[in-house]
């Protein structure tokens, strides 16, 4: 008789919305605690300074509140315009490169025309440069995947260093004295709302992913991506034209990361460098895993997310860190934390019992109880 | 459904965390007068601690807190602000927090700090490496730096002294082929100019026939491309390396192959280290925090100098020729009573000719056009002037014996 494994993982009946909401919360808290006890460890500060730092961090002031605000808006842009290509399971590692060359755009704009031309017509070219560039950039690897079957994952990734070598260029060329600091510019800034710098930022990318959820959840598209993603061989059987569908949703993803580039040039920085994109490209692809793909959902990641890193920059100063290491430590083990977490709400762990009939009878009642 | 709800609790806790913590934190209000003694300081720095450059800062700068009487509740450093609106975001935050003095030490957060002052005019913003302080004309915006060419051509003295060991015949000659050293360079900006010159100059007070390979790395801290580049630089045959960037990459790299290494900001604890010419913040943050202390303005531009103790070398490594200190004691004293200058006009040339008049983008309004002649004649020795006119280097010119490549 083949003897059952000692521990097998068995896949969960849907748990209910209480306790999903409740595993997150303890694994939130529990990693938490954890990260000031780590911070307390490093420091001669008490594992409580740390809550006070990392909220006082994200919501101290109303200037803080309003770059918690502001980042999340981003990352959350960032996040929209990969989710269409996730959906696709089109692994769209390129979002840096998307995102850098659409700054790029803005700023070649600014540099060149900037004074030249009045704002409003500097600011609408800059826009439709970014869009372009963008989708560009997202759309390059789309047209290798669909007709020569290329790896859309390291295309993407390389992408991402030449939009790198490409700033670092322009730079070079604008920059005569040779420093790498690019000025930030004064022509080509975005208008304050309402005497508010960050209010626009914010706004944009809400109504963008509201627009991005409709898209996917209510139109033609939507649903042909998500038949791509699922079965591109049903795709075909059911007559959509997946080399389509790739190139369409990728010229989408990169124009949406184009614009991001574009508030990172128009509307905050007004100045480019290599790290422009901050990252985002790579944060954004946890937020939309763990938003399940749900442009909704992706506004509560991105926030959980900017908040513990807002937050951590506080804890950095008041605990007297004088590197950045203990805080991607926390990071770290916050996410592992919540990733862990929503594995267990798929899987649950059986080990073997003596008795394989009980065992069986048990993982019933378990799948009841839990 | 479910994570939509999950993501509704999360903002929920995180709200209620945002009340508790508003209403926990008033800021403080200082209030007027003019002598504080409970002033608060800040320390914004590109990099963490892993940065040789920013570490100088940082140690310099809790030093200089500890000094002045600044517990820990009383100043804050905080790394890995980038050079971009992030810097303004910090320094206004400062600000807003009550804080009376706030520097920053990277070149990039210039025109984010000056945005700050401009914002909160009772708060001093003071800048290292900075080019703009001298023009803007803002009461409460402050750049310094140091003549850290006197520390670099010190060092290249000791650099010379080690290549004649390694190298020289009977009468301390070195041969063409090994009188070439390498420098890997951040950017090709003038500060790094003048640093690897004043560096080269150094040497070649030492071996006349030295010749130096520069390579960039486009990046001020770069560990991988660093270590390459002085990878390269040895295989291109240098017998000696030194270094303008931040990360231990070319030490590293140097230790590797056996090359003997002339560093920057800080002993690197390697058996090549031969000596490190290094700023010493601390004069400056004392000189910064007490004026603060005594509502006194601090002065636009401030220079370190050799003389008030902002320009050091360190220790000598292991890996230094004997008779090294006596030599740095001789000719340190030379540049203090001024008969020795660093970029003395007769011990170059440009083109094969000898420097009689230079213009530097001294302003730095943006133009890139140069306005100041920099060459001055003191006692019959016609100089280059360097961080004279403002703190920041203007000494962009490249001289012969230097190849750039890249």
């Amino acid at each position: 008789m083949k003897k059952e494994p000692l521990i097998r993982l068995v896949k969960r009946d849907t748990l209910s919305v209480p306790k999903v909401v409740l595993i997150y919360a303890i694994a939130i808290v529990v990693s938490l605690m954890l990260s000031a006890l780590i911070c307390s460890l490093f420091s001669s500060k008490n594992p409580l300074a740390f809550f006070e730092a990392l909220f006082n961090g994200a919501l101290g002031s109303s200037r803080r509140v309003w770059l918690l605000l502001q980042d999340s808006a981003l990352l959350l842009g960032v996040a929209v315009a990969l989710v269409p290509a996730f959906k696709m399971k089109f692994w769209n590692l390129g979002g840096n490169g998307q995102i850098l060359v659409g700054c790029l755009a803005a700023i070649s704009c600014m540099f060149y025309l900037g004074g030249k031309i009045p704002d409003p017509l500097l600011i609408f070219i800059m826009t439709v440069a970014s869009i372009a560039a963008g989708a560009i950039w997202g759309v390059l690897p789309a047209i290798f995947k669909a007709f020569f079957g290329t790896n859309e994952s390291l295309f993407t990734l390389m992408l991402n260093y030449i939009a790198t070598g490409l700033v670092a260029m322009f730079i070079t060329i604008w920059v005569k004295s040779g420093s790498g600091v690019l000025e930030p510019l004064k022509a080509g800034n975005f208008p304050k709302l309402f005497g508010n710098r960050y209010l626009l930022t914010v706004l944009v990318f809400f109504v963008l992913t509201i627009l991005m959820f409709i898209y996917l959840k209510y139109t033609k598209h939507g649903y042909e991506i998500s038949v791509v993603g699922d079965s591109p061989n049903t795709a075909k059987y059911i007559g959509i034209d997946v080399k389509r569908v790739i190139i369409r949703t990728m010229l989408i993803s990169g124009a949406l990361a184009g614009i991001v580039g574009l508030f990172l040039a128009g509307g905050i920085h007004h100045t480019i460098s290599t790290a422009s994109a901050n990252n985002m490209g790579f944060t954004a692809i946890m937020a939309t895993w763990l938003a399940a793909f749900n442009p909704l959902i992706m506004m509560g990641t991105c926030f959980f997310i900017i908040f513990i890193s807002r937050g951590m920059v506080e804890v950095r100063g008041s605990f007297g860190f004088t590197n950045d290491s203990v805080a991607n430590i926390v990071i770290g083990l916050v996410y592992f934390c919540v990733i862990a977490c929503s594995f267990f709400i798929t899987y649950r762990v059986v080990f073997r019992k003596s008795n394989t009939k009980n065992a069986e009878a048990d993982e019933v009642k378990g799948d009841k109880k839990v | 459904m479910s994570k939509r709800i999950l993501s509704l609790v999360l903002v929920a806790i995180m709200l209620v965390g945002a009340i508790f913590t508003l209403s926990s934190c008033n800021g403080e209000n200082n209030g007027d007068g003019e002598k504080k003694e409970d002033i608060k300081a800040a320390l914004i720095c590109l990099h963490g601690d892993s940065s040789t450059y920013d570490k100088n800062f940082i140690d310099a700068f809790k030093k200089a807190c500890e000094n002045k009487g600044l517990d820990e509740d009383h100043y804050t450093i905080i790394t890995d602000i980038p050079e971009g609106t992030e810097c303004y975001d910090k320094a206004a935050d400062f600000a807003d927090d009550g804080y009376d003095v706030i520097f920053a030490d990277s070149f990039g957060h210039e025109a984010h700090m000056i945005k700050a002052a401009e914002e909160f005019e009772d708060v001093q913003f003071c800048h290292a490496t900075g080019t703009k302080a001298h023009t803007e004309g803002l009461s409460n915006y402050q750049n310094a730096f140091a003549s850290i060419y006197q520390g670099r051509f010190l060092a290249g003295v000791a650099a010379g002294l080690k290549l004649v060991e390694l190298y020289g015949d009977e009468e301390g000659k070195v041969t063409d082929e090994n009188a070439k050293i390498g420098y890997v360079g951040a950017h090709p900006y003038a500060e790094v100019v003048s640093g690897y010159t004043s560096f080269y100059l150094g040497v070649k007070s030492i071996v006349e026939n030295v010749t130096m390979e520069v390579r960039y790395t486009g990046s001020w801290y770069d560990e991988t491309a660093e270590k390459t580049t002085a990878e390269a630089l040895i295989g291109a045959g240098c017998k000696l390396i030194s270094q303008h960037a931040d990360s231990m990459g070319a030490p590293t790299a140097c230790e590797n192959a056996n090359v003997p290494n002339v560093a920057y900001n800080g002993e690197t604890g390697k058996n090549t280290f031969v000596i490190a010419s290094r700023i010493d913040w601390i004069p400056y943050f004392e000189y910064m925090l007490d004026c603060v202390m005594n509502g006194k303005d601090i002065a636009d531009d401030w220079t370190g100098t050799l003389e008030n103790g902002a320009v050091k070398i360190t220790a000598l490594g292991d890996a230094a020729a004997e008779g090294t200190q006596a030599k740095l004691d001789e000719v340190a004293a030379k540049l203090n009573d001024g008969t020795l200058k660093v970029f003395d006009c007769s011990t170059f040339t440009v083109d094969g000719e000898h420097l009689t008049k230079y213009l530097a983008d001294v302003d730095d309004a943006g133009d890139f056009v140069p306005e100041t002649n920099v060459i001055k004649t003191e006692n019959g020795v016609t100089f280059f002037d360097e961080s004279s006119f403002r703190s920041a280097p203007y000494f962009d010119i490249r001289i012969d014996g230097i190849t750039e490549v890249n």
